[in-house]
């Protein structure tokens, strides 16, 4: 295995994570009651996908600078596993959802899906989803490389209007937007408990890590695959 | 200084705020779960899968790398 310091830094992380997780003492809120230890998991999902997101678009852009072939194999599969996480950050959202807003706040499943975060998140994800689809739909691999690497600079601008933009301008249940209680969610001072907030960025940074281990390993799999269309 | 105002006035809104929660009852968490040692189970069940993940994960690498030295010959 490719010894690195730092797959060995996210399974101590992640590790980490999950006992301090379930253990430490955190407070005690109405309405959210223990499931605001989901922090640890629904919101470290999506600071991921940021990140990933943001290394896949750094990549496209230097494939559209240099036309070197192995920029847009990084692009891709970061930009893959981000989508990942991004499905895997509205499905904990979603059970989230379903014992606090429509449990404890009586919100119905109608009022849910009108939510502009979720909206706005699914918006962002089907637009990764389209990246995915424009990218079968090419034959010749440069052609391919280069209108994907342009389309994914946008999937990416389009990520802050849709996913952090518009649902803080508009009334909405989930943190961060004017008609719930918070301010900036898991980011502002007032926010986080000082507890929470010595296992939330060490688990940020875990599962950063852990999801960027996993877009390597495609990578270096995709790598041997394309070796001789690759110049030594 | 317009933002440390304004972050003050919001702490003591915040604060106010716990202030009637505390009005209505202890609110519920999952002492019982502490209490009978079973948050313990939870614990271990959760670093198990992390840890056969990552075994998995691990496997896979090493597997590429043993793939990545056989083509470099």
């Amino acid at each position: 295995m490719k010894k690195s310091w730092w797959k060995i830094l996210s399974f101590v992380l992640l590790m980490y994570t999950i006992v301090a997780g379930f253990l430490i003492k955190v407070p005690r809120l109405p309405i959210l009651n223990e499931t605001i230890r989901n922090l640890f998991f629904h919101v470290c999902m999506w600071f991921a996908m940021m990140v990933l997101f943001i290394i896949s678009a750094i990549h496209s852009i230097k494939y559209l600078r240099t036309y070197h072939y192995k920029y847009d194999i990084y692009a891709r599969n970061y930009a893959s596993v981000g989508t990942l996480l991004g499905i895997l950050g509205y499905a904990t959202g979603a059970v989230w959802v379903s014992v606090t807003w429509i449990t404890n706040q009586n919100q119905s499943f109608g009022s849910v899906m009108k939510e502009p975060k979720l909206i706005g998140a699914a918006i962002a994800l089907l637009i990764y989803g389209a990246y995915f689809v424009l990218r079968g739909s090419f034959t010749d691999i440069d052609k391919r490389a280069r209108i994907s690497a342009v389309y994914n600079i946008f999937a990416f601008a389009m990520l802050f209007p849709s996913i952090w933009i518009i649902p803080r301008i508009v009334g909405s249940l989930h943190p961060g937007s004017p008609g719930s209680d918070t301010g900036n969610p898991a980011l502002a001072q007032s926010d986080l408990d000082a507890t929470m907030r010595l296992v939330f960025w060490p688990a940020v940074l875990g599962w950063t890590l852990l999801s960027v281990w996993i877009a390597t390993l495609r990578i270096r799999v995709e790598l041997l695959k394309e070796k001789n269309l690759l110049p030594k | 200084m317009k933002l440390k105002i304004l972050l003050s006035v919001l702490m003591i809104a915040l604060f106010a705020c716990t202030n009637t929660v505390f009005a209505q009852g202890q609110v519920e968490m999952a002492d019982v779960m502490r209490g009978n040692g079973k948050i313990y189970t939870v614990v271990a069940v959760c670093l198990l899968i992390l840890v056969g993940l990552f075994g998995y994960v691990w496997l896979i690498d090493r597997k590429i790398s043993r793939i990545e030295n056989e083509s470099k010959d």
